[in-house]
């Protein structure tokens, strides 16, 4: 029988119940956002790929447990070692997009620039990079010669020789005529300590070019809405735009992210989760263009959530902020870039979007997959 | 964007919540309810509570496409996905909607050809392009998506398309208004009219709303200024005391509807005599099903469909949610057992549900801004 104390709380629960309700439940969301996913799926399904929560789950569910090592802990684009007192970054990346060619790149470039990007974003001029291929039965010779020589030209402007590499074939019908795996390593750079940990709030959050340009390239080129524009993926080595914010910035740039699968909004997630802090994001700030703006109104997707290969975020300490910005708009494709918003103490481990219309909400990570084999 | 960032602009929202802040009675509570499931996503996208005063409440109503599917439809459609030789093809959101055992993305992994489209003629394009296959639609929807259904439906006819059929869910939105309204565990001020239904149907099949029921109707647009400046017409409404259907939404709506997607409807469909709805139950003349002039196409003629009603998890609250009884946060699973990655309920799937909105928009602070 409930005592006369109780009975009482219930009855000021009753009278204030729906906010108390509302709050604690919007509690338990944040806490459960902030922690570490889990990885409780029957099978994969093509949700795991998406670069979302799905994602996110295999990976630091079920990968990152089974080899827990400091380096992958960090959960960063590539892991990072020391070799007799160097830095190393090394990282690795497959690559699956279909159609292999769409305006602004292909296949090969973008297996040679995705790793690249990643030995960036660790802070790492990339030295070398390993190729593999797996080929199916009845690919045109033609198409094989024209993405070897894609990887080939990527691999010169990006300054990075491939030293080794491996080639399997498998019958036809077991792969999507090819698909490219590449490894990279880099030097970590003397002038980068990047890390997660590292974000204050404070620190202010930039981005270096429009987004969402390299998912609504893809989408388009795939013919499956017959939309009367054309957008170029954005794919490209982001080094020069990571070396310039270096520059400027030296031990006030606090972190990189490459905003791929998932767009900004898992990069920014992710780095939320993996830091403890708040990122708050102006809407009005952030660079869309109006074809990429227009494909995701149609089809109802947030151009945040939209895969980019050559878009950065980057977390900046505010007195170097200025600096940083003019010096990656100095850099190759990122004269667009601007600083989006800012890292906060609270609500830790979540993203909120002030949105043009004056409101604010959280910008979560994808949930399911609209569009795969992006990359 | 043109003709879309005019209806975002920032400045005119405060102008239209300072307005909507002199036509408030003080002290009297204003319960709305938005019909559709995109004003719900557009409230929760743009933070539309937070320019609302206290005292303005908004309810979701049923007006979800994708949260109103039962259970059962979607495990005849996962039946229909597994048989040999299927294309199922389907929208992206019903892809995630759980039947009682999975849900079609689950059926993909483990074998069944399950495809996503963005209109029902790129099902039809797969139809074309694997003459072998039988390509099968998931047709959900209310008049909104229906038009686009029974045209690609007419033009299968017309180039004899024998391997293309339609699973169809489509349902009207006018029954489980009146069903809401019969509902005695609600009290409503007034109606945010669906707006892309409306350019089909026009306004006028709302008109019972007033006649019948004494509540003010105001067919609504679902960019942020069109919500606000619907809930002034609805709030002035209720202060002089009128009491009739207004269209906010002219520049889409015509009051007499389309009279071409209604012909084509009516050739293709015709209505069912009853259709469960997800959390309500069965509604009389509620749902669509192609006609006998369509029966070839019919997946549930063509394809072995069990049929078997199945009942709601217990757990899940979407009914109420539906009828706008109870905000998503008081259903006794949202957030802990129900979450957008591992719904129990179709309101937590689609975008446009109560509740995904709610979860992946809900506002981390309760704070108000001051008008």
């Amino acid at each position: 029988m409930a005592s006369p104390a109780r009975s009482s709380l219930r009855g000021r629960e009753a009278e204030t119940r729906s906010p108390s309700r509302e709050e604690t439940v919007l509690g338990i969301i944040a806490t459960a956002r902030a922690k570490r996913p889990k990885f409780r799926d029957e099978r994969i399904t093509m949700a795991h790929g998406a670069g979302g929560k799905a994602t996110a789950g295999l990976i630091e569910g079920l990968l990152v447990p089974a080899f827990a090592s400091p380096a992958l802990d960090v959960l960063g684009d590539a892991g990072v070692l020391t070799v007799d007192g160097t830095g190393l970054a090394l990282t690795t990346d497959a690559f699956v997009v279909t159609p292999l060619r769409f305006p602004g790149g292909s296949i090969g470039e973008l297996a040679v620039n995705g790793t690249v990007n990643d030995l960036a974003m660790a802070g790492a001029r990339p030295q070398a990079l390993s190729l593999s291929l797996i080929l199916e039965e009845g690919l045109e010779a033609e198409v094989l010669r024209a993405e070897v020589e894609a990887i080939a030209g990527a691999a010169r402007d990006a300054g990075v020789a491939i030293v080794t590499g491996d080639t399997k074939v498998v019958e036809r019908g077991h792969a999507d005529q090819m698909y490219v795996t590449t490894a990279g390593v880099g030097r970590v750079d003397a002038r980068a300590s990047l890390s997660p940990a590292a974000l204050r709030p404070g620190d202010h959050l930039l981005l270096s070019g429009p987004v969402g340009r390299h998912g609504t390239a893809i989408m388009l080129a795939r013919g499956e809405f017959e939309l009367g524009a054309e957008v170029a993926s954005d794919t490209r080595s982001l080094w020069p735009a990571a070396d310039a914010l270096l520059d400027a910035a030296g031990p006030g740039l606090r972190c990189l992210r490459d905003a791929t699968r998932g767009g900004v909004a898992s990069a920014l997630n992710e780095l939320a989760r993996a830091s403890g802090v708040a990122m708050l994001v102006r809407e009005e700030a952030v660079p869309v263009d109006a074809v990429v703006a227009g494909a995701a109104e149609i089809l109802g997707i947030d151009p945040m959530q939209v895969a980019n290969e050559g878009v950065l975020v980057a977390a900046v300490a505010p007195q170097h902020a200025d600096a940083a910005l003019a010096a990656l708009r100095g850099a190759p494709g990122c004269a667009d870039a601007a600083v989006v918003g800012e890292v906060r103490t609270d609500p830790a481990g979540l993203v909120i979007v002030e949105t043009a219309f004056g409101g604010k909400r959280v910008m979560d990570q994808l949930v399911g997959d609209p569009l795969p084999r992006i990359c | 964007m043109r003709f879309v960032d005019e209806f975002r602009e920032a400045e005119l929202g405060r102008t239209l919540a300072r307005e909507i802040l002199a036509a408030v009675e003080p002290g009297r509570h204003y319960k709305l309810m938005e019909v559709c499931g995109g004003h719900t996503h557009s409230i929760y996208k743009y933070g539309i509570n937070d320019l609302l005063p206290e005292n303005v409440e908004l309810v979701h109503g049923p007006g979800c496409p994708v949260c109103v599917i039962p259970m059962g439809r979607v495990d005849d459609a996962i039946a229909i996905a597994h048989e040999d030789g299927v294309v199922f093809t389907c929208f992206g959101d019903m892809m995630r909607v759980p039947g009682s055992n999975g849900t079609l993305q689950e059926a993909k992994a483990a074998g069944a050809d399950v495809r996503m489209v963005y209109s029902p003629l790129d099902a039809l394009r797969i139809a074309k392009q694997h003459p072998e296959r039988e390509v099968v639609f998931f047709a959900i929807g209310f008049e909104t998506t229906a038009p686009s259904t029974a045209l690609t439906l007419r033009r299968a006819r017309a180039e004899g398309v024998e391997n293309f059929s339609v699973f169809c869910n489509h349902v009207n939105i006018v029954p489980p208004l009146r069903a809401l309204m019969d509902s005695p565990d609600l009290r409503l001020d007034g109606f945010l009219g669906p707006g892309h239904v409306s350019t089909v149907v026009g306004a006028r099949p709302l008109e019972f709303i007033p006649a019948q029921y004494g509540k003010p109707v105001v067919v609504s647009g679902f960019e942020p200024v069109d919500i606000l400046q619907s809930v002034l017409m609805l709030l002035r409404q209720l202060a002089e005391g009128r009491c009739e259907v207004e269209n906010q939404y002219t520049r889409v709506v015509p009051y007499e509807g389309n009279l071409r997607a209604l012909e084509v409807m009516a050739e293709v469909f015709e209505l069912r005599p009853h259709f469960e709805w997800r959390g309500l139950g069965f509604i009389s003349h509620s749902g669509l099903k192609l006609s006998a002039a369509y029966a070839e196409h019919d997946a549930e003629l063509r394809h072995h469909v069990p049929g078997v009603r199945v009942a709601d998890p217990k757990a899940c609250q979407c009914g109420e949610v539906l009828k706008g009884v109870i905000k998503p946060y008081e259903c006794k699973v949202f957030g802990s057992a129900c979450t957008p990655e591992r719904p129990i309920g179709t309101c937590m799937v689609s975008s446009e549900g109560a509740c995904a909105a709610y979860y992946n928009y809900g506002r981390f602070a309760r704070e108000r801004e001051v008008v």
